[in-house]
């Protein structure tokens, strides 16, 4: 299993190389088959993994491998796998496939901007950038050393840039400077706890080391106010990554302007690493910190569960829609990590998961949506439903989905952290659960406005700036040019509904968001292991007994 | 056996000393090539006997690191040859290698980036005249059949631009010279004499530049007189702190300070003025106005050689003062060096958002990284010793990459410089684009490239030193700093060029395998950093 642990790291990475070449030699097609190939076999390995992975095994980390790298810091780059960066090495490997089939082998990739020869850039480049960070996205969530898994956390955004920079849409070189740079500044400030922590280790444990089990040995002799300045410093990288509300900004940009697949994997699975690192680094290595500083975490996820839903419904752009919808769900997520209960870090768990697959389902669907309008503009659609039924209703599941509506798999989740963090937290639990009214809100108008009624608005309809580009089919700043055509052009839809290969897309999707829903156990009994170990690193009890009943 | 009786009977040690004297020896050599040979053969016999000089006396620093000889303090105490002078000669003498052969290239800038030699002046201005007169409709005779080029420049334009001067190489030996003896200097006066060994051919190369005659003569009178008022500063500092301590020797200003109580007022302030003049060397802010101005108006190999070689020769000067002579006083005036580190740091970064032309830039972010260097000096400790000394090897190198692939980007009458000449330069030439970039997020400290391991090791070790504000101060600049650095990647991949922009000029094999070094060194140290790391740390300074 350590040797499959670090395949699953380089064959995505090789096969972004061979990709690169592809695309160097002109060789387009061929690029994106090859990286489709390879995330296919990606996924069969992740498969192999997971069958062999023991959730009854005693030690925390499986498929253990070290190879010393720096002996002068301590470094060694070692991996290592647990319930929980299982189920995100999980989550990714079958959004990728899902990513890459869409960009490469749907319309999609014909709104990519222009390269320097005039003519579209080609899927390709963007294959090898997406299976580039996949491999890095793997070490990251199997790295067991702290300074692995910084250096990661820094290298994962330069694939990332590149995606947003070269295949966004109009405002792409602002959003991918603003992403880099925020998540930069955040890194920076880890990097300082990162030394702390290092330089804490020399002196207390003797030889200063990066190894994630020697630190969290390390928690107990710490004192609290020094606990408190490190977990300030990852908890500043996180925050700004999972986002947490006055750190959000970035997102909503990002999301705009990346490509539908990359922002798919920006939000899906990329942010996690944010909460991810709340749950790996910031609870375990500073136990003492992370009770303290509850409630700062708790009020801010209470808001961004509130803000969040009240912006969502207020946009305008699908795009920034969905992005909004995520930065509510991350404080759900927040909400139940900080509440200190198995019941509800393992919901937080399982909605990073399920987050990702709603929000892959949703930016999907907006993106072909708004591959045939031509536009991301909420207002120029109206009335989808009457040419494009298979379209509005998976587009009405992944809002549901993302509403949390019970036999979907956000629900499980969902309704874990609420309950889970009942006991403890009663009051943030009652405020974040008025978030689910606004989810409702914010879902089921969007969907009335632009999918029910009768037909109407410039994208589906018109000769309005949607018309424009959906000919040129480009995106790109052309978009934005109004050029007026003949009113009677109207009244006669200028779109049909999702070709089969869109369904097929999608149909993975649909069928977890199902599976979830009503068989979630599979994947809580590889999670709960990881997290009761998190519960016992923290150091507090349970406050939910055996019968599922609060003490 | 005999030499080795000889050479104590005179009590020195030559093989510790081959490196140093290797170099000097080979610029007064140097100096004989250019009284005797003829001008077109001076410049290949020139270059190829100079890197013979510096690769021979880099053989003889490995060799010296590797026999596991003892750090020993060799004539009569002035020198001193221990674990960390070798790292900083080694370091010296592999960044000379590309700095050489940029300096000597002919490839970018038709000629030679330094001003033409006269001799070779008043033959081409000749042949021009004797062309013209003689017959209009053919072209001057070619003695050399080198093929006609694009942008002769303001003056005569004749068929091959008139060879550069060829005394840069003796002046670039003796600069090196005189930096492998600043930083293995075991007393104040020898390090003020070679203080001025290394600086006096600087502000000479500083004012050669073929084009942009003024600049370049700007920088050369500014660098000068800045440079003589450090110069003084350091001697009175020299003056005071022998005057308290009775010797110039660096374990004796440490043995007094340590000795029966007196009062420290010479002490610190012989060290605040020793500490202006190598500040001003290895331009720290607020010592840094010369920087920018210099770097811009300097010929490019010239600003390459400077910002690498310089800096390691004046921060390795500095720990050792520090460590050698101060560090048992270093409670006591560590407070104020704080302060000159942290506006260091603010002024680099803040100043550098401001730049519009990329050698101002790299030049605000030398000072900058100046700050950077000086936590690991403050932290008089073997992890910020080893730490100081990995980083002068990596930024080294990065500087020389960078600057390497800045004289590639030329609009019409020279280089281009302008942050908008480089606007779509991913497009038009990636390699260059892609090389470039590379060096900038090293600059910036992103992981896997050595800039992110040397800002490590400097951080961890300041910080094991209780200098917590320090590192804030300083990782928050490295954020701002990424910024500028990001600019410049945003401008070459995502904006489109000017129809009318500059033009990449093919580099020649020389500037090549200088910027080539330049970035597999940055990658090497980033991704495998272990046997510098080890080599950094391998001792400390002999008293």
């Amino acid at each position: 299993m350590s040797a499959l642990v670090i395949v699953l790291v380089l064959l995505p990475l090789v096969g972004a190389a061979v990709c690169g070449a592809l695309v160097k030699n002109g060789r387009d097609g061929a690029a994106r088959s090859a990286g489709f190939a390879v995330s296919l076999v990606e996924l069969v390995l992740v498969a192999v993994v997971w069958g062999l992975f023991d959730p009854a095994a005693p030690t925390r980390f499986q498929g253990r491998s070290s190879v010393e790298w720096i002996p002068a810091f301590g470094v060694s780059f070692s991996l290592g796998l647990d319930g929980i960066a299982l189920a995100m090495i999980a989550l990714l490997s079958v959004l990728v496939p899902v990513v890459i089939a869409y960009t490469s082998f749907t319309s999609a990739a014909e709104r990519f901007p222009d390269g320097p020869d005039g003519e579209p850039r080609g899927a390709g480049g963007f294959v090898a950038l997406m299976l580039s960070l996949q491999g890095v996205l793997v070490a990251l969530f199997a790295a067991t050393d702290v300074f692995v898994f910084y250096v990661m956390f820094e290298v994962m955004l330069v694939p990332m840039y590149f995606i947003i920079g070269r295949f966004g849409g109009a405002r792409r070189q602002y959003a991918a400077v603003k992403f880099f740079l925020y998540s930069f500044l955040g890194g920076l400030i880890m990097l300082g706890s990162v030394i702390g922590l290092y330089v804490a280790s020399g002196t207390r444990l003797g030889a200063a080391t990066f190894d994630w089990a020697e630190l969290q040995r390390l928690a107990v002799q710490l004192p609290e106010s020094t606990q408190i300045f490190l977990f300030l410093g990852f908890f500043a990288a996180f925050a700004i990554k999972a986002p947490l509300v006055p750190l959000h900004t970035w997102l909503p940009d990002a999301g705009a302007a990346s490509p539908i697949g990359g922002g798919v994997i920006l939000v899906g699975v990329l942010d996690k690493v944010g909460v991810f690192g709340f749950l790996r680094y910031c609870l375990p290595l500073f136990p003492l910190a992370s009770r303290t500083l509850a409630p700062l975490v708790l009020v801010l996820s209470v808001i961004g569960v509130l803000y969040g839903a009240l912006l969502a419904a207020m946009q305008t752009d699908m795009k920034r829609f969905v992005s909004y919808t995520s930065i509510a769900h991350f404080g759900f997520i927040g909400l139940g990590i900080f509440a200190f209960s198995q019941q509800a870090l393992a919901g937080s768990a399982l909605y990073m998961v399920n987050h990702g697959i709603s929000t892959a389902m949703l930016f999907l669907v907006v993106g072909m949506l708004a591959a045939r309008g031509g536009s991301n503009r909420i207002a120029d659609y109206g009335g989808v439903g009457r040419i494009a039924p298979v379209l509005a209703g998976l587009f009405l599941l992944a809002g549901l989905t993302t509403l949390s509506l019970p036999g979907t798999n956000s629900f499980v989740s969902e309704f874990l952290v609420l309950i889970g963090s009942w006991p403890r937290e009663p009051v943030y639990t009652v405020i974040a659960t008025v978030g689910i009214i606004f989810a409702a809100l914010y879902v089921l108008w969007v969907y009335q406005r632009t999918m029910t009624g009768p037909l109407r608005g410039e994208a589906v309809v018109g000769g309005g700036p949607g018309a424009a580009s959906a000919r040129a089919l480009a995106g790109g700043p052309g978009s934005d040019t109004v050029d007026t055509d003949p009113p009677d052009a109207a009244r006669k839809a200028r779109f049909g509904d999702l070709s089969g290969r869109e369904i097929g897309v999608l149909a993975p999707l649909v069928l977890l968001i199902f599976l979830l829903g009503f068989f979630p156990q599979p994947v809580l009994d590889v999670i709960n292991p990881a997290v009761s170990a998190t519960m016992s690193e923290v150091g507090v009890a349970d406050p939910v007994g055996p019968n599922g009943v609060a003490r | 056996m005999g030499s080795q009786s000889f050479s104590d009977a005179l009590g020195v040690d030559y093989g510790a000393l081959a490196p140093l004297l290797i170099v000097l020896g080979g610029a007064c050599v140097s100096v004989l090539i250019e009284a005797v040979l003829p001008l077109e053969r001076r410049r290949p016999a020139q270059l190829v006997f100079s890197l013979a000089v510096v690769v021979v006396a880099l053989v003889a620093v490995v060799v010296r690191a590797t026999s596991g000889a003892a750090d020993v303090v060799v004539l009569a105490g002035s020198l001193s040859v221990d674990a960390p002078g070798l790292f900083l000669w080694g370091t010296l003498l592999a960044l000379a290698i590309p700095s050489v052969l940029m300096l000597a290239d002919r490839s970018v800038e038709p000629g030679g980036v330094f001003v033409a030699d006269p001799e070779a002046l008043a033959e081409a201005q000749e042949k021009v005249l004797a062309g013209g007169s003689r017959s209009p409709s053919g072209t001057g005779p070619d003695s050399r059949g080198a093929v006609a080029r694009r942008g002769g420049g303001g003056g005569p334009d004749p068929a091959t631009p008139p060879e550069m001067h060829t005394e840069i190489f003796p002046l670039v030996l003796f600069a090196l010279g005189g930096m492998l003896a600043f930083s293995a200097a075991n007393d104040l006066l020898t390090m003020f004499v070679a203080l001025e060994v290394l600086s006096l051919p600087l502000y000479l190369l500083c004012g050669l530049a073929r084009r942009r005659r003024l600049l370049s003569q700007e920088a050369a009178v500014k660098y000068f007189l800045l440079g003589a008022f450090a110069s003084a500063f350091f001697l009175y500092g020299v003056a005071l702190l022998y005057g308290y301590a009775g010797s110039v020797r660096l374990g004796d200003i440490a043995a007094s300070a340590a000795g029966p109580l007196r009062s420290d007022t010479l002490l610190f302030a012989g060290l605040a003025l020793l500490v202006v003049g190598l500040m001003f060397k290895a331009s720290v802010g607020p010592f840094h106005t010369w920087t920018p101005d210099v770097y811009q108006g300097a010929p490019t190999p010239v600003t390459a050689f400077m910002a690498a070689c310089t800096k390691v020769a004046a921060f390795g000067a500095i720990l050792r003062v520090f460590t050698v002579a101060f560090g048992t006083t270093a409670l006591e005036w560590r407070g104020v060096l704080w302060a000159v580190a942290i506006a260091s740091m603010v002024i680099g970064t803040v100043l550098g958002i401001t730049q519009t032309d990329l050698k101002r830039m790299v030049a605000y972010s030398s000072v900058a990284h100046a700050g950077f260097i000086l936590i690991g000096c403050l932290a008089i400790t073997p992890a910020g010793l080893s730490g100081t000394l990995f980083y002068l090897l990596a930024y080294g190198f990065t500087t020389i990459a960078i600057l390497g692939l800045v004289s590639l980007v030329r609009s019409g009458d020279g280089e281009a410089g302008h942050l908008s000449g480089f606007a779509g330069l991913g497009q038009r030439s990636p390699v260059v684009a892609a090389a470039l970039s590379f060096c900038l997020l090293a600059l910036a400290g992103v992981p896997l490239t050595s800039g992110f391991t040397a800002k490590f090791a400097v951080f961890s070790a300041g910080l094991a030193d209780g200098m917590a504000p320090l590192v804030i101060v300083g990782l928050v600049c490295s954020a701002i700093a990424a910024f500028f650095y990001l600019r410049v990647i945003v401008l070459m991949y995502f904006s489109d060029p000017a129809p009318d922009g500059p033009t990449v000029s093919l580099p020649g094999p020389m500037t090549t395998v200088a910027i080539t070094l330049g970035v597999a060194v940055t990658l090497l140290l980033g991704v495998l950093p272990t046997a510098a790391l080890e080599w950094a740390g391998a001792g400390s300074f002999l008293g």
